[in-house]
């Protein structure tokens, strides 16, 4: 999912530390935050910002297109649940540690309502020069910047580094795409790249994946058929095997998740793989593929 | 986090599924009175969270109490798959006929509850699946309604199991899910789930995982698991786990602190990369970014240290938060070795400026500027690799 400067946004859990915080920062930044939520304290307002008791309320007031979650671990079903019978289209669900069963019943119940869930336990989404949905450093000038560079991340501290290294070199970001690190996320690489490649803002996509999980190798056949150039770094390369227990898992997975896997399937696939994030600029320019 | 095989047993008991008779034993004496008292032939399994104990000779039979007296004084104390053995399951050894395999787990492609099924179940079902795919059964199910009872029978349809067996494994399956469902699992695994001689079907071992993000619900839980300590976990890496913190001592002599795990493990790449060596992984992402100042003094309690590599890229994570940890570490702890930092992000002018005024040092505009600069200083000798700031 991508966001506009025109997009109305709520935040869910906007009367907490970090839900005002972060507020304050995506209203600077120009999103349109039109609402907040906060069970119990309907009727305030935070920095000008009318709170309701659920997002059910405010869509009699508003109309909502994105919402925000900045709401605790156990109390986060709720409210995404809240979110997605209310009609938002779009959830950004920052939580993190929220239990595995609950995202999974999030999750079903988003796709048949036909809303997009981004995370959880993601850092966000960033549309250089329009609007930030999420905990990213939006406003830092030497990180994000207009651009045609779309990124693809599943940490926020790693996808700023690389979105540093992007500003760094002269070049700029379309959107930056925070996905999560949990193991079930409601958009993947894959989703992500896809809404990229159909973005006519983007030239070409970063991707940034870690060892762990097959979201990389899901998305090699599809990168495989793409016109846009991409440019792909995998973390953790470098780290010892991991230790495991049970043989589910490796049912699953069949042989892939680890780094050489995801270099393999990426590389196959066309995607050029550096060695580093410094190493991403120059494989843009050499046409990334 | 990973339950030991007799506290799964003890769930899957609770949860209807069938085990073999059995006790917990830490000493000798206790595996005889238990074998004595069990009757026959029994099994002594070490207690270990890791998986293929039996290969690693961590799991015998003993066909009389002394006989299980001897093994057990054999097996506690020694290794397995790197975990300390300090108690062993003796139970009754079953008469199989035929070993299946059960699991139920969280799907991140289907994004649901997976179950898997096969009629070819035991040690090598890794080998049968990479092999013949085939004969895995998986069904994906809706959170929402549940595994149905046609959806485990459906499961069975094509293996060869009589019909009797074939209901009771239907059965098991479903309380297997149940189980999965009730405690907040990730992974709720039996193999062997074994169909015995006079047709019982048993679940001869357990591998249950709880999503640690849910024990906060499960007071039930809470308190009875703790993370398992392995054999050569080093006293810095049981302090950090303590204080709920990952910390892996490597045999390097660069100390690393970083946020989140996705930047760290690129901060050890990059070490990698331009020839260094760490000295250890140590997260401090999500939450743990106020804990900079005990991670730090983690990070400079290990005497190979000869320099320090900060790396900070703040989202939610503020830097500023972060880098005070660090000073306040610092100038508590008044370290020997020099300290290289790269910080970006969320809050990034406070944190600059706060090492500038209080630690006299300029942080580097680039990471791997950073990190050749620290792999020089622990290796003055082979200086000259990295480039010149």
């Amino acid at each position: 999912m991508l966001i506009s400067s025109q997009d109305t946004v709520i935040v869910q859990g906007i009367t907490g530390r970090q839900g005002s915080f972060w507020t304050r920062r995506m209203t600077e930044y120009g999103t349109r935050v039109i609402a907040g939520t906060s069970p119990g304290r309907g009727g305030q307002e935070v920095d000008g910002i009318p709170v309701y008791d659920s997002v059910g309320e405010a869509v009699r007031e508003h109309a909502v297109d994105v919402s925000v979650l900045f709401v605790p671990p156990l109390a986060a079903k709720a409210a995404a649940l809240d979110a997605v019978e209310s009609g938002v289209r779009k959830v950004v669900f920052l939580t993190e540690h929220v239990p595995c069963h609950d995202v999974i019943e999030v999750l079903a119940e988003a796709r048949d309502a036909g809303t997009q869930v981004l995370g959880p336990n993601t850092a966000g989404i960033v549309v250089p020069g329009q609007a930030t949905a999420g905990i990213m450093p939006a406003s830092a000038s030497n990180v994000f910047r207009p651009g045609s560079i779309g990124v693809v991340s599943r940490s926020g501290s790693l996808g700023t580094l690389v979105a540093l290294n992007l500003v760094g070199a002269g070049l700029g970001q379309s959107a930056f795409l925070g996905i999560g690190g949990d193991p079930i996320l409601g958009t993947t690489t894959l989703d992500a790249i896809q809404t990229l490649d159909a973005d006519p803002r983007t030239d070409a996509i970063v991707l940034v994946g870690e060892i762990g999980g097959t979201m990389e190798e899901e998305a090699a056949p599809y990168i495989s058929g793409m016109r846009k150039p991409v440019v792909a770094f995998v973390a953790g390369r470098s780290a010892p095997a991991g230790r495991r227990m049970g043989h589910a898992g490796a049912i699953v997975a069949r042989g892939r998740g680890d780094g050489e896997s995801k270099v393999q399937a990426l590389t196959a696939a066309g995607a050029t793989v550096v060695d580093l994030p410094s190493e991403i600029p120059a494989a843009l320019g050499a046409g990334g593929r | 986090m990973q339950l030991l095989e007799y506290q799964g047993k003890r769930l899957l008991s609770e949860a209807g599924v069938t085990v073999p008779d059995g006790s917990i034993a830490a000493s000798p004496a206790e595996a005889a009175a238990i074998a004595a008292r069990l009757g026959g032939r029994v099994v002594v399994k070490s207690q270990v969270p890791a998986g293929k104990r039996g290969k690693a000779g961590g799991v015998q039979f003993a066909d009389t109490p002394s006989q299980a007296r001897e093994i057990t004084g054999l097996l506690l104390g020694s290794v397995v798959s790197r975990y300390t053995v300090t108690e062993l399951l003796v139970e009754r050894a079953a008469p199989v006929a035929q070993e299946l395999y059960a699991a139920v787990l969280n799907d991140p492609v289907s994004k649901g509850p997976l179950v898997l099924f096969s009629s070819e179940g035991g040690a090598d079902i890794e080998e049968t699946s990479a092999r013949s795919p085939d004969a895995i059964a998986r069904v994906a199910v809706d959170i929402r309604t549940g595994f149905e009872r046609g959806q485990a029978e459906l499961m069975l349809a094509h293996t060869r199991l009589s019909e009797t067996v074939r209901r009771e494994v239907a059965a098991t399956l479903q309380r297997l899910y149940r189980l999965y469902r009730q405690v907040d699992a990730d992974l709720v695994e039996v193999n062997p789930l074994a169909v015995t001689t006079d047709g019982q079907v048993l679940a001869l071992d357990s591998k249950i995982s709880l999503d640690p993000g849910a024990l906060a619900r499960h007071p039930e839980l809470r308190g009875a698991f703790g993370p398992a300590a392995s054999a050569d976990e080093t006293p810095l890496e049981r302090s950090a786990r303590e204080l709920g913190m990952q910390f892996i001592e490597l045999d390097g002599d660069i100390g690393v602190l970083a946020n989140g795990a996705g930047l760290t493990m690129t901060t050890l790449d990059a070490i990698h990369h331009y020839g260094g060596r760490p000295a250890n992984f140590m997260e401090i992402g999500g939450d743990a970014y106020t804990k900079a100042t005990s991670a730090l003094r983690l990070v400079l309690a290990n005497p190979n240290v000869r320099s320090l590599l900060v790396n900070f890229c703040g989202a939610f994570a503020r830097t500023d938060v972060m880098t005070a940890g660090v000073v306040q570490a610092w100038e508590e702890l008044k370290p020997d070795v020099p300290a290289f930092f790269s910080i970006h992000g969320t809050g990034e002018q406070e944190a600059s400026a706060l090492i500038r005024d209080r630690l006299g040092v300029e942080p580097y505009d680039l990471m791997d500027d950073a990190v050749r600069a620290a792999i020089r200083a622990a290796n003055p000798r082979t200086a000259g690799t990295g480039m010149a700031r």
